[in-house]
């Protein structure tokens, strides 16, 4: 990988009224690539997360994607600069229906309505979504509330895809079809993924490459195998987690 | 002479500050209740003056068949209060806590309308008030003139305030109310039956308003349309001194007794409100938190 | 709201609907007071859709709406009072200033992060501030009020606006309908979809490249502006405008009571709601000349809003639809 990267994180730090969340941590995503950014609760997964989104403002450090510095934007900004991203907490639009939701996401990319319901309706088939299309969203199980949520991140068509615990709450046999998907949509279209997650079955399947976060710094970095063997790693995290079956 | 002059005119301007700072007392007394129930149930209560429009009626009635004075039927007014507001909350809006804000407010805003109405309907549109038979006394202290009425208004909502804060400081359910306030799925945890303080809040704030009330009427006549002038001005006095602190509606009544006083002197009386509406507007754009809030 | 193709019946529906509305005023035994009810009923709902916009489709509570029909009303009735200006100039001045004025607001309030029942007192206390700064303008009659000359009242004059209420009521009635078929077209691109996004969650929308700010003093701007169009038209039907009682709190919560009881947020629901609480209105005002009783519409109204807002906090448009079968649950 000796391109230049797609997203680097360099230096970023934040901080909370005395709790340094997020600690000097630098990592990259190259083009197409899959990133897994792992550690116990609390280590800073989803404050580097809104970091690189523009939820949030680092106190240090910079957020690089395809060359522009985009620190401290705000949250459209960043969508527009080619980040998608997906909520911990899934948040739908409840009283508007599935394909009205990923519509709001492909109207990124120009208002004509007809075009934005189309493309809408090929990521709903994508996601398995199709026959809920009509459906308002607040009637979707939480499992199809986070394929919802990723169909629509996904229609603004970023250049990487942020993936806030995807996994947490399916069942293995969804956690496999929603990696299966992913995959595919990574090598299809040269979509980019960083994704945050405590079940491992997924990240092991999916990921290229492993960043290790641990009381809001770096701790390891890796292939897959080469974190699951590191020592420190194994001893503050994937230890109980590889007991405890992924979740 | 000049220094005559000027020292006249310090006066006239001293004695309506004072003024503004005794009648503020009262109105800091009357948003002390909403700050308690907007701080800890965290409902917007939109219908505040309508509550204390409604204690002022009942002191005029106590007043009219009784012949009680405000200040005595004052311990009644505020009992009752207390049972209302307890019954209120307990029975009816305590299932729309979770509802979303514009909700509650329009909730809210419906029952202050149905009050008022209710209170048009039995009173009429007329102004009510007491007649006393200190109204026109006055204390001296030195080269200040201050009314009685004014004075004992204040006092009471000193008092009142005082009271309040010795209850949430001191009792075990005051406590438990600030344990709510801070944290309440904790305070659930260990064992706090959330619900059943809700209704203690929602009454201690009716109690409040319901003494405001009484020491209101010892000032200004009642007519059902003044409610909401009252419910913005309650509004107004918390954001300005801060939720959640005691002595922040203190202060902030205050503030507004006295800006809007000397308002009405410099300027014109009718500018009054517009000042305090123009303070509220400050306040919410520069420091939400208020003087002396703490979120 | 899917708003794709439409079923026939609706649009067989909806021109029945009109065509009758359009031949009310014609018919025997409408006389002038059913016609001022009706225009009652219009306003209602004309103001009505345009604060459901602001608040109903991008969720931003406001309520000091009765700031922006006063703007409207006086502009229109000022200018025209002292210097003949043509009411439908006026009118387009008082909406340009109202939309300024409701941009200020908004963007003031969003930018200092000001948001959810903050933002409606903010609105109440602008509007309240502008009430007492009209009480003292003396160039558009202070708490005197400003008297538009009403010329011959017999004579339909539309490009002054002086005429019969029937003529009122075809101009409020296609205002109604335009109001109607701009909410529509809003709804079905783009704009509506963001402004929905942002109502039912800004964090989200946001993330999705929506730029929240700019989309909320818009629909605030749009809103403002729609409504003082009506308040010009309602200077002109009145003839005479007082501060306290054309930006008062209590016109705010007129314009907000009809949408609600309707439906938030839909397309028929301001309709239905103008047309429900009229019809209230006329019903206990009988009721009350016959008692005697001050305040009863006040109390109906209240005990109205109550129901609605605690049993069917969606409104009647919504529960109307499922039971009648029409969409189910989406809009």
């Amino acid at each position: 990988m000796t391109a230049a990267p797609l997203l680097a994180v360099q230096a970023l730090a934040r901080r909370f009224r005395g709790l340094q969340a997020v600690d000097g941590v630098s990592f990259a995503v190259p083009k197409g690539g899959i990133v897994a950014l792992i550690g116990p609760n609390g280590a800073g997964k989803t404050t580097t997360f809104n970091l690189i989104a523009g939820a949030l403002v680092p106190d240090s450090g910079r957020v690089v994607i395809d060359g522009s510095d985009i620190t401290g934007c705000r949250p459209d900004q960043a969508c527009h600069a080619g980040i998608a991203r997906t909520f911990q907490l899934v948040k739908p639009f409840a009283a508007l229906t599935v394909i009205e939701n990923v519509m709001v996401g492909a109207l990124k990319n120009g208002t004509d309505m007809r075009e934005a319901r189309r493309a809408a309706a090929e990521l709903l088939e994508r996601l398995g979504l199709a026959g809920k299309a009509e459906t308002a969203a607040r009637h979707l199980t939480l499992p199809e509330r986070k394929r919802l949520e990723t169909a629509r991140a996904l229609a603004t068509r970023p250049k990487i895809l942020l993936l806030d615990e995807v996994m947490s709450g399916l069942r293995p046999a969804e956690v496999d079809a929603m990696v299966a998907t992913l995959a595919d949509l990574s090598r299809a279209t040269g979509l980019a993924i960083l994704l945050t997650e405590h079940v491992m079955r997924a990240v092991m399947a999916l990921s290229h490459h492993i960043v290790v976060l641990h009381h809001g710094r770096k701790i390891a970095e890796g292939t897959p195998e080469q974190v699951s063997r590191d020592p420190q790693v194994l001893e503050c995290y994937l230890g109980r987690a590889a007991a405890g079956g992924g979740g | 002479m000049p220094m005559a002059r000027l020292r006249q005119r310090a006066m006239i301007y001293l004695n309506i500050i004072v003024a503004g700072l005794l009648t503020g007392a009262v109105y800091g007394l009357m948003a002390l209740g909403l700050s308690v129930i907007f701080g800890v149930i965290r409902i917007v209560n939109f219908a505040h003056g309508e509550m204390m429009v409604l204690a002022m009626y009942a002191a005029v009635v106590l007043n009219r068949w009784l012949g009680l004075d405000p200040l005595t039927a004052l311990p009644l007014v505020t009992a009752a209060l207390f049972v209302a507001g307890y019954a209120l909350q307990r029975g009816f809006l305590n299932r729309y806590i979770a509802r979303p804000d514009h909700e509650q407010f329009l909730l809210l805003l419906a029952v202050a309308t149905v009050l008022t109405a209710s209170l048009l309907i039995g009173f009429g549109p007329d102004a009510r008030g007491v007649s006393l038979a200190y109204a026109y006394d006055s204390y001296e202290l030195g080269a200040l003139l201050l009314d009685k009425v004014r004075v004992l208004a204040a006092a009471g909502a000193v008092a009142g305030a005082a009271a309040l804060w010795a209850f949430f400081r001191f009792s075990r359910t005051g406590t438990a109310i600030r344990a709510c306030a801070d944290n309440q799925t904790g305070a659930q945890v260990v064992g706090l039956d959330v619900k059943r303080l809700y209704a203690v809040t929602f009454g201690l704030g009716a109690a409040c308003v319901g003494a405001a009330g009484c020491l209101l009427l010892l000032l200004i006549d009642v007519e059902p349309y003044i409610a909401a002038d009252y419910t913005l001005l309650a509004f107004i006095i918390v954001i300005l001194g801060g939720l959640g602190s005691i002595a922040g509606a203190l202060l902030g009544g205050i503030l507004v007794g006295v800006s809007e006083a000397l308002a009405g002197f410099v300027l014109e009386p009718s500018f009054k409100s517009a000042f305090s509406f123009a303070l509220l507007i400050l306040v919410l754009l520069v420091r939400p938190q208020g003087l002396l809030g703490r979120r | 709201m899917t708003i794709g193709r439409r079923r026939p019946v609706v649009l067989l529906a909806s021109a029945l609907l009109v065509s009758a509305a359009a031949a009310l005023p014609l018919l025997p035994f409408v006389d002038n007071y059913v016609v001022s009810v009706l225009i009652v009923a219009l306003f209602a709902a004309y103001f009505g859709q345009a604060w459901n916009i602001v608040t109903g489709f991008a969720g931003q509570l406001s309520l000091g709406h009765a700031l922006y029909v006063g703007l409207g009303a006086y502009a229109a009735g000022a200018l025209f009072f002292h210097w003949g200006v043509p009411p439908w100039l006026g009118m387009l001045a008082g909406a340009a200033g109202a939309a300024l004025a409701g941009a200020v607001i908004a963007a003031l309030s969003f930018r200092f992060r000001v948001g959810g029942v903050y933002f409606a007192l903010l609105t109440i206390a602008f509007a309240e501030f502008t009430r007492i700064l009209f009480d003292h303008f003396s160039w558009v009659g202070a708490t005197s009020g400003l008297y538009l000359p009403v010329a011959n009242r017999a004579h339909d004059d539309l490009l002054r606006l002086r005429g019969s209420p029937a003529m009122f009521y075809y101009v409020l009635l296609a205002l109604t309908l335009g109001g109607l078929a701009l909410s529509r077209h809003l709804l079905s691109r783009r704009i509506g979809y963001y402004w929905q996004a942002i109502r039912e969650d800004e964090d989200a929308a946001q993330a999705l490249g929506i730029d929240v700010f700019r989309y909320k003093v818009a629909a605030m701007g749009l809103s403002a502006a729609m409504t003082a169009v009506g308040g010009a038209l309602l200077a002109f039907y009145d003839n005479v405008l007082f501060p306290d009682t054309t930006f008062a709190i209590g016109r705010s919560v007129e314009i907000i009571t009809a949408p609600i009881i309707g439906g938030l947020g839909t397309l028929a629901g301001p309709l239905i709601g103008a047309v429900a609480l009229t019809a209230l209105g006329e019903v206990t005002t009988r009721l009350g000349s016959g008692l005697a009783i001050d305040g009863l519409k006040q109390w109906l109204f209240g005990a109205a809003l109550l129901a609605v807002v605690a049993l069917q906090p969606a409104g009647l448009w919504p529960w109307l639809r499922s039971r009648l079968g029409l969409g189910g649950d989406r809009r």
